[in-house]
């Protein structure tokens, strides 16, 4: 293989993958494909946290309020103006008295994500290690906190329901797709060389003239609209959401997917993301009982417990994650 | 508006939160110090001490306590020997997502467990009468107050003598200043760490001992909610040094105490906002700590 395909082959492996598993789920029960289309889902958000994690290595736990507003916004928009008076009568006019088609509404949740993205960032960026980790923590409660309570802007406490389930297999596949080509431009291009060299080492790269804080807020923008196209998605496979459904679990979920599968790597995101996926999908088929040559019925709960004790096998033996945080290859 | 609702029982309650807070933090800067490890599943040894008290509610109270220290300091040990020390040199980044994993896994094994008789959530009660007032100089103070600030003072002592008078402090201390160096110079990497897991699991243990007097209701994600305030306090605080890291934790318990008895319910649903948003100012403007002075902010390359 020549070198010089190779960026082509980065890019192809991962979307196959994407392929297989969208085509997969035309191919099983009903039931079932929620599995694959929640897989897909999480590719999304995996690899926009991916991008801006990955690629600067400072550490947040923030990505996940770029999901949550993405989802909301989504959410509301497109909730039929017949019923949305009656459910969400709080709301601000201008959000109650609109509605919006599909697309539009993945593209107004992204454009919202990566605002908030910019604005939290402007300040942040400016942090790195464990400070950065709580800042960007906190940036989620207070999302969290204010979501949760203010019911002019949504739903508040109570769950948001009645959302258009557009997210099929064809527009699960074709999202988490658009996720990947966009991460994967951004790798490559000028401005993702630059925030990878100050990953590596920050002084050499301030010695060549990089502005770290300006290239991490890029980062942290992209990352945060992907994020909220990938909210936008997610609201749309499920239907109804809380704000506890994009809060503590969900990030910690994500966050082992990408660290299972391997922090540095696009390769690693989407790896990371389908095999916990399957892992979660198969465990939790198995709490409701699966025959798998010997019958095997767990009881409630042990999901999380697997979960668990995996993720922390594979960060004790391969603690860069399964792909090694490299890029696939076909020569090793 | 908030002075005005402040009390004396409000700033006693306050100072008692401040105080259990204050242990968890040293709790968590003691491992620090050593493993550059931010251990998220604190908390969950706190749950499991929790739940050895509930389960144990009908024994004699000396043992049911010498029960939860038992469980609490040797699933401690356990987690350091099996996740803390094959990770020793991995990054900060995934030791934290490690000790995450193993925070949701026991809350599960504690779901797994409490849920067998079908109800979620046990209830501890033998120490629970310590939480009833008594009256100092025409103050009604809970006892369990006096015992927690008591008891923060004696175990911080204690350890103050530990760390700054013993061998096995010194090489504490050295281990934290320059881990590497300290190796070289004959202090025992698995001997220092051990013990300070072994320290902080006993803080954990006298922590769930002074929650369930509070709050004896226990549910899997007992102390979860605490851990996660005590950790940014710690963070604010300075997490560098213990005595910053638990000043930290100190005062963003007494900070909840206060604001939690001084605002009416309806008046704070906005309050972790608020709060969260004061945390990143402060580590805009002082990332490595509220109370570090002296060492250059920014990155450190």
């Amino acid at each position: 293989m020549t070198r010089h395909l190779d960026p082509l082959v980065q890019l192809l492996a991962p979307a196959l993958l994407v392929v297989a598993v969208g085509i997969g789920s035309t191919f099983v029960s009903p039931s079932r494909e929620i599995y694959f289309l929640n897989a897909l889902v999480s590719v999304a958000m995996v690899v926009s946290i991916y991008v801006f994690i990955g690629n600067s290595g400072v550490l947040s736990f923030g990505q996940m309020s770029f999901v949550a507003v993405g989802a909301f916004v989504a959410g509301i928009l497109t909730i039929p103006l017949e019923s949305k008076r009656g459910v969400l009568p709080e709301l601000f006019p201008v959000l109650r008295d609109h509605t919006i088609g599909n697309v539009t509404s993945l593209l107004l949740a992204a454009a919202a994500g990566g605002v908030f993205a910019l604005v939290v960032g402007l300040p942040l960026m400016r942090l790195s290690g464990l400070a950065a980790g709580i800042a960007t923590f906190a940036v989620l409660e207070v999302t969290h906190n204010i979501l949760r309570e203010w019911t002019k802007i949504g739903p508040g406490a109570t769950t948001l329901s009645l959302v258009p389930e557009t997210t099929d297999a064809a527009q699960a596949t074709v999202g988490a797709l658009v996720v990947l080509a966009a991460a994967f431009a951004y790798q490559r291009s000028r401005l993702g060389r630059r925030l990878r060299a100050s990953r590596e080492d920050p002084a050499a790269a301030r010695g060549v003239g990089v502005n770290v804080h300006r290239e991490r807020l890029w980062a942290f923008t992209v990352s945060g609209a992907l994020a909220g196209f990938a909210g936008a998605l997610l609201v749309h496979l499920l239907g109804s959401i809380t704000t506890e459904q994009v809060y503590l679990e969900l990030t910690f979920l994500t966050l082992a997917m990408l660290v299972v599968g391997g922090l540095t790597s696009l390769w690693g995101a989407v790896v990371g993301a389908l095999v916990v996926s399957a892992l979660d999908s198969f465990l939790i088929e198995a709490e409701q009982g699966v025959d798998v040559g010997v019958s095997l019925d767990l009881p409630q709960g042990t999901r999380l417990i697997f979960l668990g004790a995996i993720m922390a096998l594979v960060l004790i033996v391969r603690p860069s994650g399964l792909t090694g945080g490299r890029e696939f290859r076909l020569v090793r | 508006m908030i002075l005005a609702a402040l009390d004396a029982q409000t700033v006693a309650d306050a100072v008692g939160l401040g105080a259990v807070y204050a242990l968890m933090a040293v709790g968590i800067g003691l491992v620090f110090g050593v493993l550059r490890l931010v251990n998220f599943a604190y908390g969950q040894l706190v749950m499991a001490g929790a739940y050895t008290l509930a389960f144990t509610a009908h024994w004699r109270v000396a043992w049911s306590i010498l029960a939860c220290f038992v469980v609490v300091v040797a699933l401690s040990l356990a987690m350091d020997r099996a996740v803390f020390r094959p990770l020793r040199s991995s990054s900060p980044a995934v030791m934290l997502v490690a000790t995450f994993a193993i925070a949701f896994m026991l809350q599960a094994v504690a779901l797994l467990v409490d849920i067998r008789d079908n109800t979620i959530g046990e209830i501890a009660t033998s120490i629970a009468p310590l939480n009833q007032p008594t009256t100092v100089g025409g103050v009604d103070i809970r006892k369990i107050t006096i015992v927690a600030v008591a008891v923060t003072a004696v175990a911080l002592g204690l350890l103050a003598l530990l760390l700054l008078r013993t061998t096995m402090g010194l090489h504490m201390r050295a281990a934290a200043a320059d881990f590497r160096t300290a190796r070289l110079l004959g202090v025992r990497a698995n001997r220092v760490i051990a013990f300070a897991v072994l320290l902080s699991g006993l803080l954990a243990a006298i922590v769930s001992v002074m929650l369930t007097v509070q709050f004896p209701f226990v549910g899997p994600d007992f102390a979860l909610r605490d851990t996660i305030v005590v950790l940014v306090g710690v963070v604010v605080g300075g997490i560098d040094r213990l005595w910053t890291a638990t000043l930290g934790g100190f005062a963003i318990g007494f900070a909840t105490g206060v604001i939690n008895g001084a605002l009416p319910t309806e008046q704070t649903v906005f309050l972790p906002s608020a709060v969260f948003a004061l945390v990143i100012l402060v580590l805009l403007l002082r990332p490595d700590g509220l109370f570090t002075w002296g060492r250059r902010a920014g990155e450190r390359v």
